[in-house]
């Protein structure tokens, strides 16, 4: 078993390592701009990682590689993503152009960006309520999982976990600010790599190899439990049966959800605007799609041929291994399978994923809070920028505990997809227009700012199962679950009709609505082609 | 394949290797790319430039 010696020997100096960089970020921190987008002049090795490490955390490890190892492979389809749309499209073509602009308009956060684009401070604390309202739940997911990984593990009580988890992420982000932040996620990110390739090569050789572990795996087809095989599940090596509920599920929310809702994650793109030029974001692709294969793609397959061991141990399939319940797969196979001191390691790497998840989610919103809407609605600038964003993250971190405390954990388990399709479809299509269509006004802008939300808030609170039955508020206003129970509206995700309908609005509104000026419009678009 | 006889999914395990080699391709071949000077960097130089010239024409009659 494991000794708690010797796990909270590693653990105080991995604190200690965490505690000198958010003091390194603290001493190069000289006013607003370094605070908020890290100087403009972070290295693209700490860029790079800090993007993975902040857009990996826990549940993409623990609960996604759990859903691999209860549905299969096809959840790779999520990696693919994470990687060409998440990496190689956010950074290529996204990345690139908002450095640019960022730098051209002198925005120092996401919704500073838009509402400078478009000239409309509406944009900006709309949008910046938006994050502030929406991330707690998200931020409570982590914090929460990472508390309960704590309680088990450390043996220590879950509440003083909680509290001291908090406050050690707090007080790296709020002294170090996003300085701060990026270099302890660029250590956390080099854990999280270390680990996550050494359970990589000791799964595969454990199994006999690449093609021999998969076959194996085929070849536990005729396993798959009755209750998975009517929700489409044909096999950990088969895609799911095309309409069936699981696949839908896959499709719509995993697929789309995740995979596209990264491209207007606040908490991504304002690291765009931390480097000094292009060739940065050029160097920063190379590390960053290795990073996320080594993350999601691990987990997934990981997760999948951990069927194949637990069937060749025990005789049984990873979930009745787990004990029914998805989340525990890959701890137990970790612990069961890996040698003792790799337990170690890995307990390191989940914290890591965890703690620069939390960091960058907690800087978002005190950014958002701070800057986007109180100093946008109090019509001020100047000095205070930072004080204001540092009582904005304190402000972020009690929400988040308090949420943890007071919210049963039905409605806090979807809190990571709620705020990722949300961001989608309230940020996707203002934030593409901005960079692609000139022509794109403010008022089509705000149309698809507000369309989106709405829609997206509609769509969770009265149509798509999963939330709708959590939050509660159908079922207290029409007295079922979902407005619509027939197939397949209760299992699409809120994204495939929130994020077209808001596009449709911004184009529609933007050529019904008199051009941009020419001259605001080229100070914008300065030096990009 | 692979020992896999999905071919969307020994497909997506294939495409997620080529995706990463894309962004790995992509660095190394831009690597040295883009490195160009902000716009208000080039505008600053330039001013200074033009000072530089005056002060010259000035001090020296150049």
């Amino acid at each position: 078993m494991i000794d708690i010696v010797y796990l909270n020997i590693i653990i105080l100096v991995y604190i200690l390592a965490i505690g000198y960089l958010g003091y390194r970020g603290w001493k190069d921190t000289c006013n607003s701009e370094d605070y908020m987008v890290g100087g403009r002049k972070i290295h693209p090795y700490v860029m790079a990682m800090s993007y993975g490490a902040t857009f990996i955390s826990t549940s993409a490890i623990v609960g996604f590689g759990g859903v691999a190892g209860l549905f299969g492979m096809g959840l790779l389809w999520l990696t693919f993503l994470n990687i060409f749309v998440g990496i190689f499209i956010a950074f290529v073509v996204f990345g690139k152009r908002t450095r640019k602009m960022g730098h051209n308009l002198s925005a120092m956060t996401f919704p500073e960006l838009l509402s400078r684009r478009f000239d409309s401070r509406f944009i900006q604390y709309f949008s910046g309520l938006v994050i502030f309202l929406g991330m707690p739940m998200y931020a409570s997911v982590v914090l929460i999982g990472a508390a309960r990984f704590i309680e088990t593990t450390l043996a220590i009580d879950f509440n003083l976990a909680l509290m001291f988890f908090s406050l050690i992420i707090a007080a790296y982000v709020v002294i170090g600010g996003l300085k701060g932040v990026m270099y302890t996620d660029a250590l956390q990110a080099t854990i999280m790599f270390a680990g996550m390739a050494f359970l990589l090569v000791m799964t595969y050789s454990h199994l006999g190899g690449i093609v021999q572990a998969h076959q194996a795996l085929t070849n536990l087809a005729a396993l798959v439990p009755a209750n998975l095989a009517a929700m489409g599940h044909q096999g950990w090596t088969v895609m799911p049966a095309a309409g069936s509920a699981w696949w839908w599920t896959l499709i719509s929310t995993l697929v789309l959800g995740v995979g596209i809702g990264v491209l207007a994650m606040p908490q991504l793109v304002v690291r765009f605007m931390t480097v000094k030029s292009g060739r940065e974001l050029n160097r920063a692709v190379l590390i960053g799609g290795v990073f996320i294969l080594m993350m999601t793609g691990v987990a997934f397959v990981v997760g999948a041929l951990s069927n194949v061991y637990f069937f060749e141990r025990d005789g049984v399939i990873a979930i009745a291994a787990a004990s029914g319940n998805s989340d525990s797969i890959i701890p137990v196979y970790i612990n069961s399978a890996m040698p003792e001191w790799f337990v170690y390691i890995f307990m390191l790497t989940l914290l890591a994923a965890a703690m620069s998840t939390l960091s960058s989610q907690f800087h978002a919103q005190g950014t958002a809070i701070g800057r986007d809407v109180y100093e946008t609605v109090a019509g001020m600038r100047g000095g205070r920028s930072i004080l204001i964003t540092r009582i904005g993250i304190i402000i972020a971190v009690v929400v988040a505990v308090i949420l943890g405390y007071v919210l049963p954990p039905s409605i806090i388990a979807p809190g990571t997809a709620i705020f990722f399709g949300l961001c989608a479809a309230a940020f996707l299509p203002m934030y593409s227009c901005a960079l692609f269509w000139k022509r794109a006004t403010k008022a089509g802008a705000i149309a698809g700012l507000v369309t989106g939300t709405f829609v997206s808030l509609f769509m969770l609170v009265f149509v798509h199962q999963k939330e709708a039955a959590a939050l509660g508020i159908a079922r207290m206003v029409l007295g079922r679950d979902v407005l619509i129970t027939s197939m397949p509206w209760p299992v699409v995700d809120p994204i495939v009709v929130a994020l077209p309908l808001a596009f449709v609005a911004t184009v529609a509104v933007s050529l019904a609505t008199k051009p941009p000026a020419a001259e605001h419009v080229e100070k914008c678009f300065e030096g990009i082609d | 394949m692979l020992g896999i006889n999905d071919p969307w999914i020994w497909g997506v395990y294939l495409l997620s290797f080529l995706s990463a080699l894309l962004c790995v391709g992509y660095g190394l071949a831009n690597w040295n790319r883009g490195g160009e000077k902000e716009a208000n960097e080039i505008r600053e130089e330039v001013s200074w430039e033009k000072g530089e010239a005056q002060m010259e024409e000035k001090e020296l009659g150049l």
